[in-house]
């Protein structure tokens, strides 16, 4: 936009821009102010700022979380689920999308274009077969259920392509013509230079199964292998229904994702821009 | 380049490399949908003694003639027909406000982007909480003040008529950032020269949006719009953790409805034949992006 505008717009412009953002974070606000009270005292605090301002603070809710439930176990599942979907699928797909992209080789084109239609398939559209299959092998409640379905993903495949298309070819020349082979070519030279579309998938992807909620909801049965979003949906429908404890549950639960997002934000920023490009 | 191609053949190598995420894809992408075009057409059940057969479209009429599925079906046109136009508007307004350099803008635009990272699971317990009936709650509070008192606190979740606008609401509220970083991005690779043409021959504020800003927004814009359809066709974890597609129908869904029959009731061949309807849904809309976006490169 013409950096100018006249004072007036600027202004409003400003009190809207804060009315939105409280709005945004009321929620929040609520989230976390309300995990600090008593139980009882929630549902009659939580309406209003004052209220939540008012009365005595305490950590109590936070002990209860892990007197009542397992939640470093619902943590360390998350992570473990995420982060190996994640990392195993960055090696993955970039692996293949540098094939598609640099490699000359038969069934090239056909192979991409089948991996460019199969970007139109969410995991809904799969989710009863796939359920079907996993219940039939007895894989039901378990890591693999959750991780190894999920590694491969058509569109991280094409986001690696998307990027390894547009580096320039000199900087592979040179280390072919000293006789580097293929591989090392890909882990020495491209990887080192595609740091942000591997920041791009990993973000994207990372937002995509820590939240995920249909598919574990599914598979898993008991809290051995259950993800923090199953866990706390569990929590909410255990009684008593204590309002406090819930709200530390999600605190602590949202806390060490909101931390990384402040940390790398613009790199966020970035992966999610970025899945727009394709428009 | 130099076309050295033919030097060596390259097609071990490429297999090598393609493979693991080929076969991941044909084993738990490809198979899967292709077996629940093939389950939509059988009597299938988990654990069913009954021989498996070949019904036809019977799965299809049955669901076409339950009214749980109906108003689930409707329900998802309902809420992308509101939620796709409300959060698309709020998300432009929102990268519009950021756009200008404002003082602030960096932490507005982390305050905006905020509840996408929080999982949608949370988000819904979150909101089941300001949602809460009588007048203590946070909703009935804000209302009450916006209407100067003229608010009787309502029960939104077990409100027909209410149940499905609020899970609007909170889904507007998760998912808008993710649109208006998009929408941003798009704003700022507008070439400045042709605002600064169109504010030469004398276009306003106004015209320079309709004529310079909206055209040159237009495949950001249908691609957000293509992403939130297709979200709310998928709608379920709001649903199932706040309403359990009630009270009475009023908040069911396309999944909601596959994921009870084939998990509370082990009928695998009549959530696959959901499956299918909802993926014809899919490509509908992705087909009409297509057509809608203009090739990349456009300029007007």
């Amino acid at each position: 936009m013409i950096a100018h505008s006249r004072p007036v717009v600027r202004w409003l412009s400003q009190l809207l821009l804060l009315g939105l953002a409280l709005l945004f974070l009321a929620p929040l606000a609520m989230m976390l102010l309300g995990s600090l009270k008593a139980d009882a005292r929630v549902l009659t605090d939580a309406g209003s700022i004052g209220g939540l301002l008012s009365g005595e603070f305490s950590l109590q809710n936070y002990r209860d979380v892990f007197a009542r439930t397992d939640f470093l176990r619902f943590l360390f599942n998350s992570l473990f689920i995420t982060s190996t979907i994640v990392l195993c699928g960055m090696l993955v797909n970039s692996l293949a999308a540098y094939a598609f992209a640099r490699l000359e080789w038969r069934g090239r084109g056909l192979l991409f274009n089948a991996v460019l239609a199969l970007m139109i398939l969410p995991l809904e559209a799969i989710a009863v077969p796939l359920f079907y299959g996993i219940s039939l092998l007895g894989l039901r409640d378990t890591y693999t259920a959750q991780i190894l379905p999920f590694i491969a993903n058509a569109f991280s495949i094409y986001l690696f392509y998307t990027f390894f298309i547009g580096l320039p070819k000199e900087l592979e020349e040179a280390a072919r013509l000293d006789g580097a082979s293929t591989l090392r070519i890909f882990f020495s030279i491209i990887v080192p230079n595609a740091k942000p579309v591997f920041a791009s998938v990993a973000i994207l992807s990372f937002l995509m199964w820590w939240g995920a909620y249909l598919w574990p909801l599914m598979v898993t049965i008991g809290p051995q292998v259950r993800p923090l979003p199953v866990a706390i949906a569990a929590f909410y429908t255990l009684p008593p229904l204590q309002w406090g404890d819930i709200l530390a549950f999600g605190v602590m639960m949202v806390l060490p994702v909101l931390a990384v997002f402040l940390l790398f934000q613009r790199w966020f920023v970035r992966g999610v821009a970025a899945s727009g490009i394709k428009g | 380049m130099s076309g050295r191609r033919g030097l060596s053949d390259q097609t071990p190598t490429a297999l090598l490399m393609a493979a693991p995420a080929l076969l991941g894809l044909l084993l738990f992408l490809l198979l899967p949908f292709v077996l629940a075009l093939a389950f939509a057409f059988t009597n299938l059940r988990l654990g069913s003694p009954l021989p498996l057969e070949f019904v036809g479209f019977k799965q299809f009429l049955r669901i076409f003639s339950d009214p749980g599925f109906l108003q689930a079906l409707a329900n998802n046109l309902l809420f992308a027909a509101v939620v796709v136009p409300l959060q698309t508007a709020l998300a432009l307004g929102l990268a519009l406000l950021l756009d200008q350099g404002l003082r602030g803008t960096l932490v507005y635009r982390t305050v905006f982007f905020m509840p996408v990272v929080f999982p949608m699971s949370l988000v819904a317990v979150i909101w089941l909480l300001i949602y809460a009936p009588g007048p203590a709650g946070m909703m009935n509070q804000l209302l009450d003040l916006l209407s100067l008192g003229h608010w009787q606190p309502r029960d939104f979740l077990r409100d027909p008529a209410l149940a499905l606008p609020a899970i609007m609401l909170l889904s507007i509220w998760q998912g808008a950032g993710f649109q208006m970083v998009i929408l941003l991005a798009g704003l700022q690779a507008i070439p400045l020269e042709l605002h600064e043409a169109a504010a030469l021959d004398g276009a306003g504020r106004w015209q320079r949006f309709l004529h310079v800003t909206l055209p040159q927004l237009r495949n950001p814009l249908i691609f957000v719009m293509l992403v939130t359809t297709i979200l709310a066709f998928r709608l379920f974890d709001q649903v199932q953790i706040m309403t359990r597609g009630g009270p009475d129908n009023a908040t069911t869904t396309m999944m909601f409805e596959m994921v009870q029959a084939v998990f509370t009731r082990q009928q695998v061949a009549r959530a696959s034949a959901m499956t299918v309807i909802f993926f014809l849904l899919v490509l509908l809309v992705t087909l009409v992006q297509r057509r809608l976006a203009r090739q990349e490169g456009y300029r007007p």
